[in-house]
């Protein structure tokens, strides 16, 4: 587990151009009916990456991963999978497999035959499946459990006995959908780790699904963010959460302050922008893009500082007002601050000292501010 | 909850189940009757059930009749499951609506009519009348039962099952083979011994589309009767009724026991 930071920060295909995806989208909708559940949506994934998908209710994941296996044609564009075109391949010719959302695990079937399943179907001698379905069980530790049906599975152990179903076959690609919906919190954690470590050791292609940004951020090498079956943007966790594109993005993942204004002047890489409550924020680090129009000052909670008294003179972005809530967390205290057009920030402080002389409370007068490269500029 | 016994409660229990077993007690105990005479007790006696078993009329008319179920609930087995899977299956074909309407009709319609038109068709395809028209005939109706009780199974079936089959490898025939026939199996069981079971004791459908020589046991018990009911055929009725008893205590038996299992396994996958 420890080296899996360092090995993940070393693997960026996507940085490289002549790098061949894995897997392409190109192009993509599909349609049900009237109904646009995919719009014109292209991805690139690399191999040995774990790719994600995230988005609200309705947004098009489980379709895209359900045209990638194959139980749904796409209306138009096409589906490399290793350079091959994978239009009218049935499912069970796809090197893909799949983690239901539903686990849909054979209920006439114990453990070990669910996970035997597959390597059957691929003709494998019976003493090579015997020996795949001990490794398999070992790794989801259910090895007393080889003989259980499903129903005498808990949840959690259910959700264990998919993973290893779908990874039994070694698949060049595994997808998972929502793997671990059903999970609570601890098992959840416990689970994302194992993830991460099996598709490291197995070298596998992760592509999974979820609408917890949490887990996405946990996980994956990249984020796809969905929006009603088009793209939005597709960046590594941290561009994601310090970088995002779009105030959409911005607003989706974590907790956003978006301050509109418009573009008052720009110098070489800094902006100054007018803000609605008519103070002037001044950004730097901008891209190259921005020059003038309505643009929005994305700023996250805890890059914005909250103090009792008027920083000192010179001290770039300042604004002044008024503690309209607080929410004591013990490792943080999250203040809403309400400035004088009325809009409030939220800015977050670590409670490093366990009595502050600076407390602030409900109502007192408060000064935020924050640095000029502390936040991202948003034009959509 | 309440569970002393009202007199109300008591006097309801004993009026109802009087008033369905009675009659079947009566012609039970009367078999064993030494007199011909079926409503005068004579004393104890079992000759009738050697009598019955020398009444070669009797004896083929059950050998037709269980020939003629097994045959017709199986048959009727298939093609039911086959068009519940199409129902449920093929959701957006022209006409389905009407189409599982056809299927149903059956179900309701008087078994009267149903019977005359077998008839007519047999007689308009100049088909003679006798073992194959029974079968056929009993085929046409239970089929539609099986159709039901697969049908209904099938709509809470989760298709997610078959694409996970399909997605480790399974072609979509064998993915038929190893997870869907299994998983319904109960329903199609259920299904076969309805069919069975209508098959056996159908007199009026019969009637119509038996000819010479597939006189089946409905239909030869109750030409028979027509003459004066024998206390033979009282044997012949008390030994159907132990037959049918045997088989729902034995059904009910293997039921409780797997749901016996069942909880236990459960309540084990609790505690781990
Ligand atoms: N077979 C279908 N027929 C009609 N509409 C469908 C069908 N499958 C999906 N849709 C629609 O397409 C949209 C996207 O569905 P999809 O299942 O991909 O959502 P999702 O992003 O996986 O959502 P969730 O997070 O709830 O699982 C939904 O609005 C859904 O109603
Ligand atoms: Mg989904």
């Amino acid at each position: 587990m420890k080296s899996l930071g360092s090995i993940r920060r070393s693997f960026a295909p996507w940085t490289d151009p002549a790098a061949r995806p894995y897997i392409a989208f190109e192009n993509i909708t599909k349609r049900f009916g009237d109904f646009v559940a995919v719009d014109d949506l292209s991805l690139r994934i690399y191999e040995r990456e774990f790719f994600a998908l995230l988005g609200a209710s309705g947004c098009g994941k489980s379709t895209l991963l359900r045209m990638l296996a194959g139980f749904e044609e796409p209306t138009s564009g096409r589906i490399l999978l290793d350079g091959q075109d994978l239009r009218g391949i049935p499912p069970y010719r796809r090197p893909v497999n799949m983690m239901f959302q539903s686990y849909a695990l054979f209920p006439h079937m114990s453990v070990e035959q669910n996970i035997a399943f597959g390597l059957k179907q691929d003709g494998m001698p019976k003493a090579q499946i015997a020996e795949r379905v001990a490794e398999m069980l070992k790794l989801v530790k259910l090895e007393q459990f080889a003989r259980r049906k499903p129903h005498q599975l808990s949840g959690g152990q259910r959700q264990r006995v998919a993973l290893a179903r779908s990874v039994a076959k070694r698949p060049k690609v595994l997808l998972l959908d929502e793997p671990l919906g059903a999970l609570d919190k601890k098992l959840r954690e416990e689970t994302q780790f194992e993830l991460m470590d099996l598709q490291q050791n197995l070298g596998l292609t992760f592509v999974v699904v979820t609408h917890d940004q949490e887990e996405a951020m946990t996980m994956a090498d990249r984020i796809a963010i969905l929006d009603k079956g088009r793209v939005m943007q597709v960046a590594t966790p941290a561009e994601i959460y310090e970088a995002p594109s779009s105030r959409f993005v911005a607003g989706f993942v974590g907790t956003v302050n978006l301050l509109e204004g418009s573009v008052m002047s720009r110098d070489g890489a800094s902006l100054r922008i007018k803000g609605a409550s008519g103070a002037e924020i001044r950004v730097e680090n901008v891209p190259d893009d921005v020059s003038s129009g309505e643009v929005a000052f994305a700023i996250r909670p805890e890059k914005i500082k909250v103090s009792p008294r008027r920083p000192a003179e010179g001290t770039a972005n300042v604004m002044e007002g008024e503690i309209f809530d607080l929410a004591y967390l013990g490792d943080m205290t999250v203040y809403h601050v309400r400035l004088a057009d009325g809009q409030v920030v939220k800015a977050s402080a670590l409670n490093s000292a366990r009595v502050s002389e600076d407390q602030l409370t409900w109502s007192d007068k408060a000064w935020i501010s924050f640095a000029p490269d502390a936040g991202v500029v948003l034009t959509r | 909850m309440n569970t002393t016994w009202s007199r109300f409660n008591i006097v309801s229990i004993v009026l109802g189940f009087a008033f369905l077993y009675i009659p079947i007690v009566l012609l039970i105990v009367f078999s064993f009757n030494e007199s011909r005479l079926v409503t005068v007790w004579a004393g104890f006696s079992t000759k009738w059930y050697g009598e019955l078993f020398r009444n070669q009329g009797l004896i083929d008319a059950a050998w037709v009749t269980a020939r003629v179920a097994f045959i017709s609930a199986t048959v009727a087995t298939v093609l039911g499951t086959m068009a519940a899977l199409a129902l449920t299956r093929y959701t957006r074909f022209r006409g389905r609506v009407l189409f599982s309407g056809m299927v149903f009709a059956p179900l309701v319609m008087p078994e009267v009519i149903t019977g005359l038109s077998l008839l007519l068709l047999f007689v308009a395809i100049g088909l003679d009348r006798g073992f194959l028209t029974v079968t056929l005939a009993h085929i046409t109706f239970s089929m539609c039962f099986v159709a039901v009780v697969v049908q209904s199974r099938l709509i809470s079936f989760d298709r997610s099952l078959e694409e996970a089959a399909m997605d480790l490898g399974a072609t979509p025939v064998k993915t038929f083979f190893a997870i869907t026939l299994p998983v319904i199996l109960p329903a199609i069981v259920s299904g076969w011994m309805l069919a069975f079971t209508l098959s056996l004791d159908d007199l009026v459908i019969a009637s119509f589309a038996s000819g010479p020589g597939a006189t089946t046991l409905p239909m030869k018990i109750y030409s028979q009767v027509r003459l004066g009911v024998t206390p033979e055929i009282n044997a012949a009725c008390t030994i159907l009724i132990a037959i049918v008893a045997v088989g729902v205590l034995i059904a009910s038996v293997v039921n409780k026991s797997r749901e016996v299992q069942r909880q236990r396994d459960e309540q084990a996958a609790q505690r781990h």
